[in-house]
C-alpha cells in the first residue's frame, strides 16, 4: 500500500512580539517587554483557560503558545492519539531555566532548589506540555543543534512516517536565550499542499525569519 | 539489517562492557556513600567514576592522538568510551558514511560553576563539535536530549539512519555526570533513596544517581563471529498525562512497546527477557509492571540494573543496552540488585538471581520526565 507523501499542513512563527500563521500576522503586542510578558498576552488573546500554563517556565510557555496558535483551526481528533508525534529542536536546551536552578544552589547558605524549577531543566518537557494539552501520545524526540536544521527534523519525521509510527507530526524549533526568543512550529500530515522536505521547511523558515 | 557491532561502558564498576558486566555478574554494587561537599552538603549514595583512572587512561588516549587540548570530565568519559568501542569494531570513524549520535540530559552542566573553559563549552551542541573534532569525523554530531529515554531514543534513531540508507555506521554514545546541579535537583524532588536503590522491591524508596558513559556501534554490515545481534524495532510514546509523574495506566510505555513489537515482526511470546527502566521510585516501577502486564508478558524474566550502577540519566539506555547485549551473548540474565520482596501490584517475573537462559529476542524499556517512554526490540540474527 503506497502512502501519500507528508505535507506541511500549517505553520506558525513566534518572534519579535509577533505571531505569524501560514504567512499571516495573527497577533502582535509591541508593548510587552520580554518573553514572559509577551507569552502572557498571547495566551490571553486565545483565552484557552488552561491553568497549567502559569506554572510553566518561559520556554515552555513559548512552545505552548506557538502550538496553541498552530492548532487553533486544526482538528486533530480525526487521528488516534498514539499517531500524533512531536519532534522539536533548539540550540540553548533550557539554559535560562538551568541558570535559575544553578543560582538557587550556588550559595550553600542560601540554598533553595525548587522541584518546580528543576523539572523544567529538560528540553523535552516542552514536548510533554504540548502532548498533554493536545492529547498527543506518539513518538517524541528533542534534538540540540547550533542553528535551525530543517534536514534533521524533516528526516526524522519522514522516517517515523515511513516506518508507520505516526500519521501527523508537530515539528520545529523553540529557542530562548537571555535576550532572544523564537518558536517555529509546523504540522505535517497527508493534508496540505507544501511537500514536507528540508528545502521547503528551510524556505518557510527563512521567509518568516 | 542493523547490526550491533561493538560496545563499551565506562562506569563505577569498570571501563569496558566486559569489566562492568563481570563486576555486576559477581554482585558488586557500584553505588557508595559519597562525601563531596562540592556536589552536596550532606553525604549521599551514588555510583561514581574513578577520577584518577579516568585521567590516566585519558592521557594515554590523548597521547595516541597527539592531542594536547583540555577536556572536561564528561568529554573524557565519552572520548574513552568511543575509542574503546571503535577499536573493537573495525568501523572507520573518519568516513562520511559514519554518523555520531550523542545522548545526554545535561552534558557539561557543571561548567556553569567554573570559568576554566570558554563560555560556549556548556552548550550541548558544542559537545557534539568537541567529540566529532577529536576523532576527525566529517559529520555534525547529532545530540538527543530527551530526559531519561535519551539513550534508547538515540539507538532507535541511529537504526532509522542506517535503515533509511543515510549512514552505513552509527556511533551512539551517551553520558551524564553526577553534578551539584543534578543532585540538588533530585534532592528537592525528594526522589533519592537514602541507600542503594531497590528496583521493584516492596521497600523501594527512590532512585540512586550514577555517572557513566557508554557507546554502541551500529552498522549495516555484520561482524565475523557468532554473536550477531540486530535491532528489530523501536518506538517512543508520550503519556500525555503529567510532566513529572508517570501515567497510572502505563499508557505511553504500553504504546511504545506495542509499536516496537509490531515493527520487529515478532510475537509477544517470542520475547525471552525484558531489561526494564526500573529506577526504584514507587511510581516508575509500578507503572512499568502495569505496561508489562497489559501486554500479557507477566512470565517474561525482567531485570533492572540500576541497583548496581544507579540511574545514569542520558547514558542509562546505552549502558543498559550494552549490558543486555552481553547477557544475550552469554545467555545469562543478571539479578536485580536490591530486589528481595515483590513490591509492585502486578505479578511480573523480576529476576532475583543470575539465571542462565537461551536469549534470542529481548525488550528494552525506558521512561522519563516529560511523560516520555521508549521501547526497543533486539534479537540474534539467524545467520
Amino acid at each position: 500500500m503506497k502512502k501519500e507523501a507528508l505535507k506541511i499542513e500549517t505553520y506558525c512563527m513566534v518572534k519579535n512580539n509577533r505571531i505569524v500563521v501560514d504567512g499571516h500576522l495573527v497577533f502582535e503586542d509591541q508593548d510587552a517587554v520580554g518573553l514572559k510578558a509577551f507569552a502572557k498576552t498571547a495566551y490571553r488573546h486565545l483565552k484557552p483557560s488552561y491553568n497549567k500554563f502559569f506554572k510553566m517556565d518561559e520556554i515552555s510557555k513559548l512552545a505552548f503558545v506557538a502550538a496553541e496558535f498552530l492548532l487553533k483551526d486544526v482538528n486533530l481528533e480525526k487521528y488516534k492519539s498514539e499517531e500524533l508525534s512531536v519532534v522539536l529542536s533548539n540550540s540553548e536546551s533550557t539554559m535560562v531555566t538551568d541558570k535559575n536552578h544553578q543560582q538557587s544552589i550556588s550559595d550553600k547558605d542560601n540554598f533553595f532548589p525548587s522541584p518546580s524549577v528543576f523539572v523544567y531543566t529538560l528540553p523535552n518537557i516542552m514536548i510533554g506540555e504540548i502532548s498533554i494539552r493536545h492529547n498527543m501520545k506518539g513518538d517524541n524526540a528533542f534534538f540540540i543543534v547550533e542553528n535551525f536544521n530543517a534536514d534533521l527534523i524533516a528526516n526524522h519525521i519522514n522516517n517515523l512516517f515511513l516506518t508507520n509510527k505516526s500519521s501527523a507530526f508537530i515539528g520545529g524549533w523553540v529557542n530562548y536565550s537571555d535576550d532572544k526568543y523564537e518558536a517555529f512550529l509546523y504540522l505535517a500530515s497527508e493534508s496540505g499542499s507544501i511537500l514536507h522536505n528540508a528545502s521547503e521547511i528551510e524556505k518557510i523558515f527563512k521567509i518568516n525569519h | 539489517m542493523v547490526y550491533f557491532r561493538s560496545d563499551n561502558i565506562i562506569s563505577s564498576l569498570g571501563f569496558s562492557t566486559k569489566e562492568t558486566f563481570s563486576s555486576i555478574f559477581n554482585g558488586d554494587i557500584g553505588i557508595r556513600q559519597v562525601e563531596d561537599s562540592s556536589i552536596y552538603h550532606e553525604p549521599f549514595p551514588a555510583s561514581m567514576i574513578d577520577l584518577n583512572r579516568l585521567n590516566s587512561e585519558f592521557e594515554i588516549l590523548a597521547n595516541k592522538y597527539s592531542n594536547t587540548k583540555e577536556y572536561t570530565k564528561l568529554e573524557k568519559m565519552l572520548l574513552l568510551s568511543i575509542e574503546e568501542a571503535l577499536r573493537k569494531s573495525g568501523v572507520n570513524i573518519k568516513s562520511k558514511r559514519t554518523g555520531i549520535i550523542i545522548s545526554t540530559t545535561k552534558g557539561n552542566i557543571d561548567l556553569l560553576e567554573t570559568n576554566n573553559f570558554p563560555k560556549d563549552r556548556v552548550m550541548l551542541w558544542k559537545l557534539g563539535d568537541v567529540i566529532s573534532d577529536f576523532f576527525d569525523n566529517p559529520n555534525k554530531a547529532i545530540i538527543i536530549s530527551n530526559a531519561c529515554i535519551s539513550g534508547v531514543l538515540a539507538i532507535n534513531t541511529a537504526a532509522m539512519y542506517i535503515n533509511s540508507g543515510r549512514f552505513d555506521n552509527m556511533i551512539v554514545t551517551g553520558a551524564d555526570i553526577v553534578s551539584r546541579f543534578v543532585v540538588s535537583g533530585f534532592m528537592s524532588f525528594l526522589s533519592l533513596s537514602p541507600t542503594a536503590c531497590k528496583p521493584f522491591d516492596k521497600t523501594r524508596d527512590g532512585l540512586s544517581l550514577g555517572e557513566a558513559a557508554a557507546t554502541l556501534i551500529l552498522s549495516n554490515k555484520r561482524e565475523n563471529n557468532e554473536h550477531n545481534i540486530v535491532h528489530r524495532g523501536g518506538a517512543s510514546a508520550n503519556d500525555a498525562n503529567h510532566i513529572s509523574g508517570p501515567s497510572r495506566t502505563g499508557e505511553g510505555s504500553f504504546i511504545a512497546i506495542d509499536k516496537a513489537i509490531k515493527e520487529s515482526g515478532l510475537n509477544y511470546n517470542e520475547i525471552d527477557h525484558i531489561s526494564a527502566h526500573g529506577t526504584a521510585t514507587p511510581f516508575n516501577d509500578e507503572m512499568e509492571s502495569i505496561a508489562i502486564h497489559r501486554h500479557g508478558m507477566d512470565k517474561v524474566p525482567v531485570n533492572s540494573i540500576k541497583g548496581y550502577l544507579g540511574h545514569t540519566l542520558g547514558a542509562a539506555g546505552v549502558v543498559e543496552t550494552a549490558i543486555l547485549l552481553e547477557e544475550m551473548r552469554r545467555n545469562t540474565m543478571i539479578a536485580t540488585a536490591g530486589y528481595n520482596e515483590h513490591g509492585v501490584t502486578n505479578y511480573i517475573n523480576v529476576l532475583s538471581k543470575n539465571t542462565p537462559q537461551n536469549l534470542n529476542a529481548c525488550l528494552k524499556m525506558a521512561s522519563g520526565f516529560g511523560g516520555s517512554n521508549a521501547a526497543m526490540i533486539v534479537s540474534k540474527s539467524s545467520k
